[in-house]
């Protein structure tokens, strides 16, 4: 049975070979702070393959956030292009781009962004739910809830969680609908060394197992080492 | 889906109560005034139709709602009028208008009597005196009176001689000879009820009477009753319209200031939605259904208050301003509620869909 799975999974990694699942060219975003603009990133490009593990490394205001919210669709580049999955972000319409993230891409929030009035549960089902999927938990996914060790906390709204716990729920938001691309920003930035440990080893288990891409902003060099590759970002340039 | 809208409303106890509230006064000034209309109108003419008559005349160059306060008719004409053929009784009164909606009846008891029974006393009864004067009970309660006290009106002091049922006729009536006197126009009438030794003669007597009194507006019972349903008096309608509207436009700045900054507070989560997959339509539909459930819950409360206000019309206004409940203007007022609320929602709501993701994301 495993041996099938890591079969598909290699498979996979030689499609992607052919065609990376992520493509950047040139890529700018300038934000504009009242009449003062901000260059969050000066053209950069960065490929990556199907079913990669990329660790993410950059100077904080490096540009690390601004390229994820870009990958995802949530705000428009300034200038170049961005391929995901074969389909160019610009000529997406906004109902594509809202397709992009149902089903395509995961997010893993710097800031958590649990909805304030739901339950952790309701938080992720609601994720579930807006991807067309039953809200209910399967055996496996309970099991990724007891390793991320907030399987007792779901009942409890995000104000009555740590920010440690509401990170670990904010991932497994992130992955539940086994997402094409999860985009985790900064995942171990508020867990201790065991902790961090257990969400590394969860998303290293996940990017093994079901062949799922992920890229991971950290700046823990600790965290960086689980990844399969490392890429710097230095003042909006990826080096 | 339901669970967020559920979550939402109840995460924000205040803002729902007071959106609620806002929605809910809405719907109570419609139909607060709404049924203030109808029901002065119903309960005037329940009060036409208490007096027993089959015909009424009235002076030439009168409406049907006209004040009446003055006395143009000779009360010759209750002679001319018993001659008429099936006329079997004829009586005249004398309406003097006091500070508004109160107006003084001027009676003969027994011509009046006859015709319907007369009033149904709670206590005492009809004038004796000159002096005397009868209230229904709403007026003597408003006004705390009992049989024996002294009530001063149209500059004179009367003895109260009876407090009957009301919805007769008038809710303060004294002897026509004595208001005759007071308004100096003795042997004068404002108005002329006849009844009929049968009312199916009705409309043939109707008919003679207007070729043998030009001039008189001359109405059945029935007829003048039905002329005072309410989309028949143009200028009251009017009024209503512009209350209406008046509350309309109050109601929904209400609720659209309400939901306005609902949704701006709610950027954040609804960069979320979006961030997870959420389509503008799904945060839009979410929207929706929360207004429309708390616009259901505030028309709710709003007919309920209606009854409050209804209760407080008893207390503190004297007939014949009644209020009534008028059924079909529940859906009504309750539509415009649901209307208002839901295009107060709309206009933020999808402007809040269309912003970009991250920034609606940083929205503090
Ligand atoms: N919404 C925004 N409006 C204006 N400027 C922004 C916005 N978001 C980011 N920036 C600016 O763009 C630059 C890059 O920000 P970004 O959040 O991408 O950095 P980062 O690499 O994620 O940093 P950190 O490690 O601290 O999270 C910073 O100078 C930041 O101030
Ligand atoms: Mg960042």
């Amino acid at each position: 049975m495993s041996e099938g799975v890591m079969g598909a999974v290699g498979a996979g990694r030689v499609a992607a070979l052919a065609e990376p699942i992520i493509q950047v060219r040139g890529l700018t975003k300038i934000y504009h702070v009242g009449d003062v603009e901000v260059h969050a990133l000066r053209g950069s490009n960065l490929e990556i393959a199907r079913g990669e593990f990329v660790a993410i490394v950059g100077a904080s205001g490096s540009g690390k956030s601004t390229l994820f919210h870009i990958l995802g669709g949530l705000t428009p580049p300034t200038a170049g292009t961005v391929v995901i999955d074969g389909k160019d972000l610009a000529r997406m319409s906004n109902q594509e781009r809202t397709e992009l993230r149902k089903t395509t891409v995961g997010f893993v929030f710097q800031k958590y962004n649990l909805l304030p009035t739901l339950s952790a549960e309701d938080n992720i089902k609601i994720v579930e739910y807006i991807g067309g999927r039953p809200t209910a938990f399967t055996p496996e996914f309970v099991e990724v809830l007891h390793l991320l060790g907030i399987a007792d906390r779901m009942k409890h709204k995000p104000r009555a969680l740590s920010g440690g716990q509401q990170q670990r729920v904010a991932i497994a938001r992130g992955i539940v609908n086994n997402p094409a691309i999860l985009l985790a920003d900064e995942p171990t930035g508020n867990l201790d060394s065991q902790n961090s440990a257990a969400v590394l080893a969860v998303l290293k288990d996940l990017n093994e197992r079901t062949g799922q891409t992920i890229l991971m902003i950290t700046h823990d060099p600790e965290a960086a080492s689980y990844a399969s590759r490392t890429v710097h970002i230095r003042d909006g340039r990826i080096v | 889906m339901n669970k967020l809208i559920f979550a939402n409303l109840t995460h924000r106890p205040v803002r729902t109560l007071l959106s609620v509230l806002a929605i809910a006064v809405e719907v109570t000034m419609i139909l607060t005034l709404v049924g203030v209309s109808h029901g002065t109108l119903d309960s005037t003419a329940a009060r036409a139709r208490g007096v027993g008559a089959d015909i009424v005349v009235r002076p030439p160059n009168s409406t049907v709602v006209s004040a009446l306060s003055s006395a143009p008719m000779s009360d010759k004409l209750i002679g001319v009028l018993m001659q008429q053929p099936h006329v079997a009784l004829a009586t005249g009164t004398v309406i003097q208008g006091l500070t508004f909606p109160d107006s003084i009846t001027g009676l003969d008891f027994a011509t009046f009597n006859k015709m319907n029974g007369g009033f149904t006393y709670l206590s005492g009864g009809d004038p004796v005196n000159e002096d005397d004067i009868t209230v229904d009970q709403y007026y003597a309660q408003h006004r705390h009176l009992r049989v024996g006290d002294t009530l001063r009106l149209v500059n004179r002091d009367w003895r109260v001689s009876g407090i009957f049922e009301g919805g007769k006729l008038a809710n303060i009536c004294v002897k026509l000879s004595a208001l005759q006197a007071i308004t100096g126009s003795p042997g004068h009438l404002s108005q002329i009820y006849v009844k009929l030794d049968d009312s199916k003669w009705t409309d043939a007597v109707v008919a003679e009477l207007k070729t043998k009194m030009p001039g008189y507006p001359i109405y059945s019972m029935e007829e003048l009753t039905s002329m005072l349903s309410i989309n028949n008096i143009g200028m009251l309608k009017d009024f209503i319209w512009v209350v209406i509207t008046v509350a309309v436009i109050v109601g929904f700045i209400v609720v659209f200031l309400a939901m306005y900054t609902a949704v701006l507070e709610r950027t954040r989560e609804i960069g979320i939605l979006k961030a997870v997959g959420g389509s503008s339509g799904l945060v839009l539909e979410l929207l929706l259904r929360e207004t429309m459930l708390l616009a259901l819950l505030g028309s709710v409360l709003g007919i309920a208050l209606t009854y409050g206000t209804q209760w407080l019309m008893k207390m503190l206004v004297p007939p014949p301003l009644v209020q009534e409940t008028v059924y079909y203007w529940w859906p009504i007022a309750g539509g415009i509620a649901v209307v208002g609320s839901m295009l107060g929602v709309v206009v933020p709501g999808v402007k809040a869909v269309q912003q970009d993701v991250t920034e609606a994301l940083s929205y503090e």
